[in-house]
């Protein structure tokens, strides 16, 4: 079953004349998990924040499909509480806000979109406890501001602490492994692979080929110029690793010429 | 930001002012207008010694010749058309002024009015061993745990009864810290103050509880009129709390108090306020509050602190500007703020903080937030006189805009005489960030939740110097959900 559909997406930039993508397909089936790679600039993170709703992008055609829904239809907390997650290519900070406070709320409100109870302090800290452990992050950190002072590697860490807080059904990983030492991308792929089931589907956009190595895709795409130019197997990230994306460029090229 | 946004910020300003509602008690006003006789009045209703009356009217003859020959306070960014003086009735008691030995003789209406306030004496006399002296209008209706304080030596009183039971210690200390003729409010006050709290705190003695007043604005064209006068004695530490709220009201009401603080050496005094008096129309800007109060402290002794921590929210106009004069050596003073504005409401504050004693320390932690028109100035002076060596200042002065037509404006003064000197000043201007509201979103808050979460962050720097009682009144004021509600 599909739980995402992307369809010839289009986006440009809110009343700008600005075209990033340019016809993205892509699906993702529940249970499996993609890699999503592409050269800078190529248009990676504009669809993860396009998935996640952010309103400076403007869907000038196609679709998005979410569990079979029109997905461009709600509000980024809305997709938030059906389960979407973005784990951001570059963390906010949010000074003064706890980590407490702001994942209590978090939490607590997409539970209640789950018609799950909210949970009791107690529960909560508890929660909070062994998942920071799982995901390797510092406990001290849950008790400073949201991001504040974080080095990058923590700020990492920190969004994938939050993805396993929230438990979505679509994860979308936007260059998690990144700045991350040799133990913490252990640590995330471990977790992630924890997270893994039948019921979820993970998009993981991503530069090496290490991480996927350890989390393994079950489909690998490439991004260029805001379109999906080559999909595959691991074979693909392997190769990429060797060649880098020239060979992609002029094959998309000819595609075109063609 | 994004139109739901600026939405929610206007529906935030639209809200009905909640503590709008006016108590039914029957209340005896003088005539309206500034006159000997009406000062006489006062004191003879108030049943005052002569060197009182004789002190008011010192102050009289001051203030009226300032107002005669036309004087306003026009330096300040702020925008409103200066107080009738001659239109003002300057006193009101409730009718029933008798002062209660226990809740059970306060009258309901009066019982009821705190409740509405989300005060009820009762839970705080029970729950949180808070001694509240209630100032209902002008006079004190009910006060409480006198007792306890009473053990330790610990006068808390209405300014009016000190003056009639010790009035050694309010005739040498009274008008010391802010003489009469500092101000024009400060005139006006010490012609007609009205009433307000004394405390003192005999040597050695740690306050047992946090005093607390509520003030309340009552009376329609009344002036309000406080006078607050706090002595601590060498080695003793007292936690103050002041909170106000007023009914809405039509005519602009002015309120003008004077705050006294004198800390001996060794001593600490921490002096907290919550305002939320009525703003105003949030359209017109009609009706508000003006909230023009002089408050100052003295580290007179050696060692000795003052803290001054506010959130202000409410009044259509607020000038004030808490300070400290650091006289003693090692003395510290502390300036925590938050000054929230929307609608039409202007505020101009900020501290002044006076380097005298040697190896002197300040702190100023400022944070203003507008929305809507609104406007918000800081405007502080950090002054080092020549012999304070090693004098030392950490300035922080941060604005939220919460929209694209409300202003910040941040007037630090610096004079430092002193080459020793450290002064450290930053500031920052901010809007609530695209990217923060976003990151927001994408955890599951909606518009309000986040943007709560984000004013709330900003502040919290201030907000944690309140006492806890206070902080969680505080938040609530600024809507916004309680930190360490998790613990
Ligand atoms: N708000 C915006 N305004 C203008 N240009 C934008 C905006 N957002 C993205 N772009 C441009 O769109 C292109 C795609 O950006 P995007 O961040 O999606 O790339 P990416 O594939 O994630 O790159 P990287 O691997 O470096 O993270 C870039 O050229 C970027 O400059
Ligand atoms: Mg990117």
């Amino acid at each position: 079953m599909p739980l995402l559909e992307v369809k010839n997406l289009h986006v440009g930039v809110e009343d700008e004349d600005i075209r990033i993508l340019n016809g993205v397909d892509l699906t993702l089936d529940t249970g499996q998990l993609h890699a999503l790679m592409g050269p800078n600039g190529s248009g990676k993170s504009t669809l993860a924040s396009v998935l996640a709703g952010r309103e400076e992008y403007e869907v000038l055609d196609g679709e998005i499909l979410y569990d079979g829904e029109d997905l461009l239809e709600l509000e980024p907390e809305e997709r938030a509480e059906e389960g979407i997650f973005l784990a951001f290519q570059y963390p906010v900070e949010l000074p003064g806000v706890s980590m407490t406070n702001f994942l209590k709320e978090s939490v607590n409100s997409v539970r209640e979109a789950r018609g799950q109870e909210e949970l009791s302090s107690a529960e909560f800290l508890k929660m909070m406890r062994e998942r920071a452990d799982m995901m390797g992050l510092d406990a001290d950190l849950t008790k400073r501001s949201v991001n504040e002072g974080f080095s990058g590697g923590e700020k990492k860490r920190n969004e994938i602490f939050q993805l396993a807080m929230l438990e979505p059904r679509l994860a979308i990983l936007d260059e998690t492994d990144s700045g991350l030492d040799i133990d913490a991308l252990k640590n995330v792929a471990d977790g992630v692979n924890k997270l893994r089931d039948d019921d979820r589907g993970f998009l993981v956009i991503t530069h090496y080929e290490r991480i996927l190595r350890y989390i393994e895709p079950e489909r690998v795409h490439v991004m260029l110029d805001g379109k999906i130019a080559q999909s595959g197997d691991m074979e693909l990230a392997d190769k990429l690793e060797d060649e880098g994306y020239e060979w992609v460029r002029e094959e998309a090229a000819a595609a075109a010429a063609a | 930001m994004s139109t739901s946004e600026t939405e929610y910020l206007k529906g935030k300003a639209n809200e009905d002012y909640e503590h709008g509602f006016y108590t039914d008690i029957e209340a005896e006003t003088a005539p309206e207008g500034l006159t000997e006789d009406v000062v006489r009045y006062i004191s003879h209703r108030k049943d005052e010694p002569q060197w009182l009356l004789d002190w008011r009217l010192k102050a009289f003859r001051h203030v009226r010749e300032r107002i005669d020959g036309g004087e306003t306070i026009d330096w300040a960014h702020l925008d409103y058309e200066a107080p009738k003086f001659d239109e003002i009735s300057y006193f009101s008691a409730p009718k029933d002024k008798a002062q209660y030995e226990s809740l059970d003789e306060v009258p309901d209406e009066i019982l009821e009015t705190f409740e509405r306030l989300g005060i009820p004496l009762e839970e705080q006399k029970a729950l949180t061993g808070v001694a509240v002296d209630a100032v209902m209008d002008s006079v004190s209706v009910a006060t409480t745990f006198k007792e306890k304080l009473k053990e330790k030596g610990v006068i808390f009183k209405s300014f009016g009864e000190a003056a009639r039971d010790h009035p050694e210690i309010v005739r040498e200390y009274m008008g010391t810290v802010v003489p009469y003729t500092d101000n024009l409010y400060a005139a006006l006050n010490s012609a007609v103050f009205s009433d307000g709290s004394f405390v003192y705190v005999p040597e050695g003695v740690t306050c047992p509880m946090e005093l607390s007043t509520y003030f309340r604005i009552n009376e329609a064209g009344t002036g309000q009129f406080e006078r607050t006068l706090i002595v601590a004695e060498p080695g003793s530490y007292v936690s103050y709390l002041e909170g106000c709220t007023a009914p809405m009201r039509k005519e602009n009401q002015l309120h003008a108090a004077v705050v006294e603080l004198i800390a001996h050496e060794d001593a600490e005094i921490k002096y907290s306020t919550i305002q939320n008096w009525y703003p105003g129309d949030p359209d017109t800007g009609e009706g508000g509050v003006y909230n023009l109060v002089t408050k100052r402290g003295i580290c007179k002794g050696d060692n000795s602190k003052i803290s001054w921590t506010q959130l202000e929210t409410g009044s259509a106009v607020t000038q004030k500007y808490p300070s400290v004069i650091l006289a003693g050596d090692n003395s510290v003073g502390e300036f925590y703020s938050v000054a929230f504005t929307k609608g039409h409401q202007q505020a101009d504050t900020g501290t002044k903080m006076q380097h005298i004693g040697k190896n002197t320390k300040s702190t100023i932690i400022s944070k203003g937030i507008s929305a809507d028109v609104a406007d918000n100035s800081y405007r502080g002076q950090v002054k080092v006189s020549k012999n304070a060596d090693n004098a030392r200042n950490f300035s922080q002065c941060d604005s939220m805009l919460l929209g694209p037509d409300c202003g910040a404006h941040t007037y630090p003064y610096i004079e430092s005489n002193n080459p020793s000197a450290q002064i450290e000043h930053e500031a920052t201007t901010s809007k609530v960030g695209e990217d923060q509201m976003f990151y927001c979103h994408q955890r599951g808050l909606g518009e309000e939740e986040a943007l709560k979460l984000i004013v709330n962050g900003f502040c919290q720097e201030v907000l944690q110097e309140l006492p806890m009682e206070f902080a969680v009144e505080a938040k609530e004021l600024l809507d916004i959900e309680l930190e360490g509600s998790v613990g």
